[in-house]
């Protein structure tokens, strides 16, 4: 009784009768689509038309969908195709199938030129968006920070404190390792390149000066903006798809207080000690480098050090180190907030954090390298 | 094939035997037995926090157990080899208790993704089951082509259900459909699940705290405490109890005003 489904024409003077057997099931799909488009070509000029499915031992919503497709193809003007022997148990999954209308046609959008420019075009005018949205946000900040200055018992310590201890404390260990490594490569290829003009001493003063004013804060805040800022927009952004953030808003509670403050906060403090350690950390791989590999001991390196930087270097790097972290903090909460209902919106507004964050942290670099050069720092 | 069908008439569609399973030192399911038979609507009632859904996520597969054997269509999940698995998974649907819908998959494309990976079949004739498949649970087909985030509660849930059915599954498990929709709509619920049951000759578990299912959907309702399906029965051997929990829950002032 069961086994492969088959769709046979039984002849019958003027009606033409199609017989249904064996399982017409979701596991047969394939075979029954391609039997019932090739009874649904069976030209003529039929009295009637019938479609026995007595035979079928099984049948489920795609057999059913199929038979009713058959039925509606073969209707033809008056002659109107008719199912027999239908079994009592099936019968109301074929009057549910009779309820449903044909599939809509889904249109994709063709690829146009006068699309693609208006996608460009859209593209254009977002960047002032981005633009507007950050300086929304700073004032957002801003304002909520002067509200707490005012009321410093609203200030959520409890949460600045974890927040600090996420993107501090246990950002020691990989900082401080980047940073040693970077500054040991500094050093090898300052000696080898420096040795041929018998100039080896200088790499300390390469080192430090590098070390100091940009890639100790520059590198150390680009991986805040990968570790820390990609956090910030992801928590962010899953406490807005569950609601969260109206919940609070429900509250009485600024989200921008609860959430963002103390957020910003954190970052504001741990960038710089950060990038201090991990200046730190460079200058010891430099020095271990030049010793074991230049040959230079490391009483001449402190000594040359302290000859070639001054108090100045290290305040050109440690001061930019907030704003970095500011503009950090500000991009990951703007594109957090940003998230919509799905995943893939977060997954695409993480990655903008952290994408628009490091673009952002070297544009400032640059303004403040420029802004340093002209006040002769 | 005719073999296995007759036999699994007889046999229950699920055979849950000594399961034990442990979250730590707590222990949720402790020897629970259980039968599900070809057809029916199981209920599954239970106070909060029982472990309801943990014997779900057991049966399906997303908790691991301790002790105890699980079949599923006359098939042991332990020692099934992993197509025979496969086979199971394909002839099983679920429903979560948050819809757990693909976000970045529109309604269509929710519903066609189990198709997309066992059938091989046109465009055409998935996009006409999915048509069929919201018709059925009640849903307008201009859904179809709507973002999980732009659904109201109510229709995420007839969604869900709509994809649990894609494969048309012989069993399906919901975890408490009805929470979070309103009286009429749970009502609705209810109906299709009943129709549904009817129209495909389903076999139901369902994870429930609904009187009003369990009066007007389930054929048998099971009852789990302390680890164990502490009674299981016709609504009617329900009320008869004398345990102490199922008398509060069905014969307290909700189950009054439900039977009213």
């Amino acid at each position: 009784m069961s086994g492969d489904p088959k769709l046979e024409r039984i002849a019958k003077g003027n009606a033409l009768a199609l017989c249904a057997t064996g399982t017409w099931t979701a596991s047969f799909a394939p075979v029954l689509e391609r039997m019932v488009a090739d009874a649904e070509k069976l030209a003529g000029t039929p009295q009637s038309i019938f479609i026995d499915v007595s035979e079928v031992a099984k049948l489920d919503t795609f057999g059913a969908w199929l038979i009713e497709r058959l039925r509606r193809s073969l209707t033809q003007g008056a002659v109107e195709a008719q199912i027999a022997g239908l079994s009592a148990n099936y019968s109301s999954l074929v009057d549910e199938v009779r309820r449903v209308r044909g599939a809509a046609v889904v249109d994709s959008d063709p690829i146009t030129i006068s699309g693609m420019l208006e996608q460009i075009g859209r593209t254009v005018a977002g960047v002032a968006g981005t633009v507007a949205g950050l300086v929304d946000m700073l004032g957002a900040v801003l304002a909520a920070w002067f509200r707490v200055l005012i009321h410093p018992r609203s200030f959520r310590l409890t949460s600045t404190v974890h927040h600090m201890e996420q993107v501090c404390w246990r950002a020691v260990p990989i900082i401080v390792l980047i940073t040693f490594l970077i500054g040991c490569i500094i050093a090898q290829q300052g000696i080898f390149h420096f040795r041929r003009f018998g100039a080896d001493i200088f790499v300390v003063d390469m080192l430090g000066v590098l070390v100091l004013r940009e890639i100790g804060v520059l590198l150390v805040a680009i991986m805040v903006a990968g570790r820390s800022g990609s956090a910030y927009t992801a928590e962010l952004g899953s406490m807005k798809m569950r609601e969260e953030i109206d919940a609070l808003r429900t509250m009485g509670f600024d989200p921008i207080e609860v959430l963002v403050l103390p957020r910003m906060m954190a970052l504001v403090l741990a960038l710089p000690i950060l990038a201090f350690l991990g200046a730190m950390a460079a200058l010891y791989g430099g020095g271990l480098v030049a010793w074991l590999y230049g040959g230079v001991q490391p009483e001449a390196f402190l000594l040359r050090l302290r000859d070639a930087i001054s108090i100045d270097h290290f305040i050109v790097g440690i001061v930019k180190a907030p704003v970095m972290a500011a503009v950090i903090g500000i991009v990951a909460c703007v594109e957090g907030l940003a998230v919509q209902g799905s995943a893939e919106s977060l997954g695409q507004h993480t990655t903008a954090s952290v994408v628009k964050g490091i673009f952002f942290v070297i544009v400032m670099d640059g303004i403040f390298a420029i802004f340093f050069a002209s006040i002769g720092m | 094939m005719a073999r296995e069908t007759q036999s699994e008439i007889q046999d229950p569609i699920i055979r849950v035997r000594d399961i034990t399973v442990q979250f730590g030192s707590t222990r949720v399911l402790d020897g629970l037995n259980l039968d599900v038979k070809r057809g029916e609507i199981l209920g599954f009632v239970g106070p909060s926090g029982a472990g309801k859904s943990v014997l779900t996520r057991t049966i399906i597969g997303l908790v691991p157990k301790v002790a105890g054997s699980i079949e599923v269509f006359g098939v042991d999940l332990d020692s099934s080899s992993a197509s025979q698995r496969r086979n199971v998974e394909r002839r099983w649907g679920v429903l979560f208790q948050q819809g757990a819908l693909f976000s970045s998959l529109t309604v269509r494309q929710n519903i066609q993704f189990p198709m997309r990976e066992y059938l091989r079949v046109s465009q055409r004739l998935m996009d006409e089951i999915t048509m069929a498949k919201l018709t059925m649970v009640g849903l307008k087909p201009e859904v179809a082509e709507r973002f999980p985030s732009e659904l109201s509660g109510g229709m995420i849930k007839r969604v869900a259900l709509a994809r649990a059915l894609s494969l048309d599954p012989d069993l399906v498990f919901l975890d408490e459909p009805t929470s979070g929709l309103d009286p009429i709509g749970a009502g609705d619920f209810d109906e299709l699940v009943r129709t549904l049951q009817r129209t495909l000759g389903l076999t139901v578990f369902m994870v429930t705290h609904d009187l009003d299912s369990l009066y007007t959907a389930c054929d048998r309702i099971a009852v789990l405490g302390n680890g164990k399906i502490i009674a299981a029965g016709s609504i009617a051997d329900m009320q008869a109890s004398q345990h102490p929990w199922l008398r509060q829950y069905f014969h307290g002032k909700r189950a009054r005003a439900v039977m009213g």
